[in-house]
């Protein structure tokens, strides 16, 4: 388990505005996703963790290892860490086979089960036909495998991926979340990975920590942060849909309602505690709470008009964008009979509006 | 005809030996310039290089002063070896080290710096020591660039003159070097010895430098440009 509480300033320059880092979390067995968008201080964090990196103040738990401690003057050196990293280029030396790059990271287990740790590391990540081969002459995946693989030989306590995914294509992708998944259950490593995907959150990360301009915005299983974004910005980061700035017209306790205008248009929601009238407020619901039916005669309740603009086909699902920035989804098929509809009613569930 | 072959045993001798130190000192020198940051590196950097730039009358001049027999240098070195420095063989090798080392010091700092950083972090955080670091990472990856330099800096040691007259001096069968007797031969009027010494010193350089030239244009075969 990490614990970190980091705090690191790099104060404004001529050519740069300046950043300041300062989190608080902990990370947990299992998987956690450090997401943001770049320039969040996900790499700097994890490079704070490998001891890259030396904040200004905090203090950084591993297991029960202080790698570092600001006020006690504690800052490992990266070697000391026993934190695996696995580097975006993957950093495999060019210079040593498959097998040269893992026992170089293993020299420091005994001598005497070395040459077997090897082999079997080879073996558990099929490496073993391509041992003698150096980086160069390795398909993607195999370089990745080889680079998880020689981060956790050295006795790692965690794994530190940066971006693993970047610039990968899908096949590489899906086979990376087999490998990291496979990591978890065999070696049952920790893994901290930075990302900027929401797919590979949902598809990898039990708890995700969302960073924005340095600060931890919210903590949680990715289910619970798609679907209860803490804030707007949260749910913009996450690509979310159907973020809607209204205006609260009235409130009624009693019977559990709202009115809220939407553009030129009159929502029933559910009521909000702690909320006045006349306040502005996003409101947030899912695609997938929504439904749609083609425009003919008057909207009935909390029905809103709206013209399709276009239609995105998902694996699972059919995303229908909607002018006044509403997305539906639907599964595939649901609407097939109205193909060539513009004009929609989009009706919104008044239970299931959340104010962010 | 007979021709004096001492003079290029002696420079090859010279030469080799002040490469040897130049490397020595030279990769240490880069090193540290590629990857500490302290006050007065660029002024380092600068004092390192001036030799290339400095007429060799001026720095043999410096040199003359500074291990000449009344300078401190001077003296401990006859104290410790029981003679002086100057008008010495090894005086030669000083002077050429002082224009190898420059040579030697620009290329590898440069090759330290195109090293990818992600190496040595990835190293360091697989627990290498720095030591283990330098030797097992760094080094193979610039091996290429740094051998291109050697040979460099040994071909230029090769046809050092100014420096060499001033403080090893034209002592024949003590400290006259290739380049000294050449241009001996030419005063004195034998044209042959010349010429053939002339050709022998121009294949040796033209060979070193198609060799630093082999390394370099490829400094890692596909392995870096594969990643």
């Amino acid at each position: 388990m990490i614990q970190a509480r980091i705090r690191k300033q790099y104060p404004p320059s001529p050519d740069s505005a300046g950043f300041s880092l300062d989190l608080d979390f902990r990370a947990a067995d299992g998987v956690t996703a450090l997401f943001g968008s770049s320039g969040a201080g996900k790499t700097l964090t994890l490079d704070s963790i490998a001891g890259f990196v030396r904040p200004d103040e905090g203090r950084i738990l591993l297991d029960d290892q202080i790698l570092f401690d600001g006020a006690a003057g504690v800052h490992l050196p990266p070697r000391s860490r026993h934190c695996g990293y696995v580097f975006q280029n993957y950093a495999l030396f060019p210079h040593m086979t498959l097998r040269q790059n893992l026992e170089f990271a293993a020299e420091r287990s005994p001598r005497l089960g070395r040459h077997r740790k090897v082999t079997e590391m080879l073996d558990k990540f099929h490496l073993g036909d391509v041992a003698g081969r150096r980086p160069y002459q390795l398909s993607g995946g195999q370089k990745q495998r080889c680079s998880i693989a020689r981060a956790l030989i050295g006795a790692s306590r965690v794994l530190l991926l940066d971006e693993p995914t970047r610039g990968l294509d899908a096949p590489l992708r899906a086979e990376l979340y087999a490998v990291l998944l496979q990591v978890r259950q065999e070696f049952g490593t920790p893994i901290l990975l930075v990302t900027h995907d929401t797919e590979e959150c949902f598809t990898l990360a039990d708890e995700m920590i969302v960073l924005r301009e340095g600060r931890a915005v919210q903590t949680g299983t990715p289910r619970k942060v798609c679907e209860q974004p803490a804030n707007a910005d949260v749910a913009r980061l996450l690509g979310l849909y159907n973020v809607l700035p209204v205006e609260i017209r009235a409130l009624d306790p009693g019977r559990n309602t709202s009115r809220l205008r939407y553009r030129d248009f009159e929502l029933a929601g559910p009521y909000f505690p702690g909320r006045l009238i006349g306040d502005q407020v996003w409101v947030y619901v899912r695609p997938d709470q929504l439904s749609v039916a083609p425009h003919n005669g008057r909207p009935a309740f909390n029905q809103m008009p709206a013209t399709l603009l276009r239609t995105v086909e998902k694996p699972e699902r059919l995303r229908l964008e909607f002018s006044g920035d509403i997305a539906v989804e639907v599964p595939p098929g649901a609407i097939q009979q109205q193909n060539g509809v513009k004009e929609w009613v989009i009706e919104f569930p008044s239970r299931d509006l959340r104010i962010l | 005809m007979a021709i004096d072959w001492f003079p290029l045993w002696l420079s090859l001798r010279v030469a080799a030996i002040s490469t040897a130190i130049a490397l020595a000192v030279g990769l240490w020198l880069a090193w540290t310039l590629a990857n500490r940051s302290f006050r007065g590196k660029e002024v380092l950097d600068a004092a390192v290089t001036l030799p290339l730039v400095l007429p060799p009358t001026v720095l043999g001049y410096y040199l003359l002063v500074l291990l000449g027999r009344a300078s401190p240098i001077g003296h401990l070195y006859e104290l410790l070896f029981g003679g002086p420095l100057v008008f010495t063989w090894q005086a030669a090798v000083v002077a050429s080290l002082f224009h190898s080392t420059p040579l030697l010091v620009k290329s590898a700092r440069a090759a330290f710096e195109s090293v990818d950083r992600s190496y040595e972090r990835a190293a360091r955080n697989l627990g290498a020591t720095e030591l283990r670091l330098f030797w097992r990472v760094t080094l193979p990856l610039v091996r290429r660039s740094i051998l291109a330099a050697a040979a460099l800096a040994f071909a230029r040691s090769l046809g050092d003159f100014g420096v060499t007259l001033m403080i090893a001096g034209d002592i024949p069968g003590r400290t006259q070097t290739v380049s000294i007797a050449i241009f001996d031969a030419v005063e004195a009027g034998n044209g042959a010895p010349a010429r053939i010494l002339v050709l022998i010193i121009s294949v040796i350089a033209l060979v070193i430098l198609t060799l630093a030239n082999r390394l370099t244009s490829n400094p890692f075969g596909p392995r870096q440009s594969a990643l």
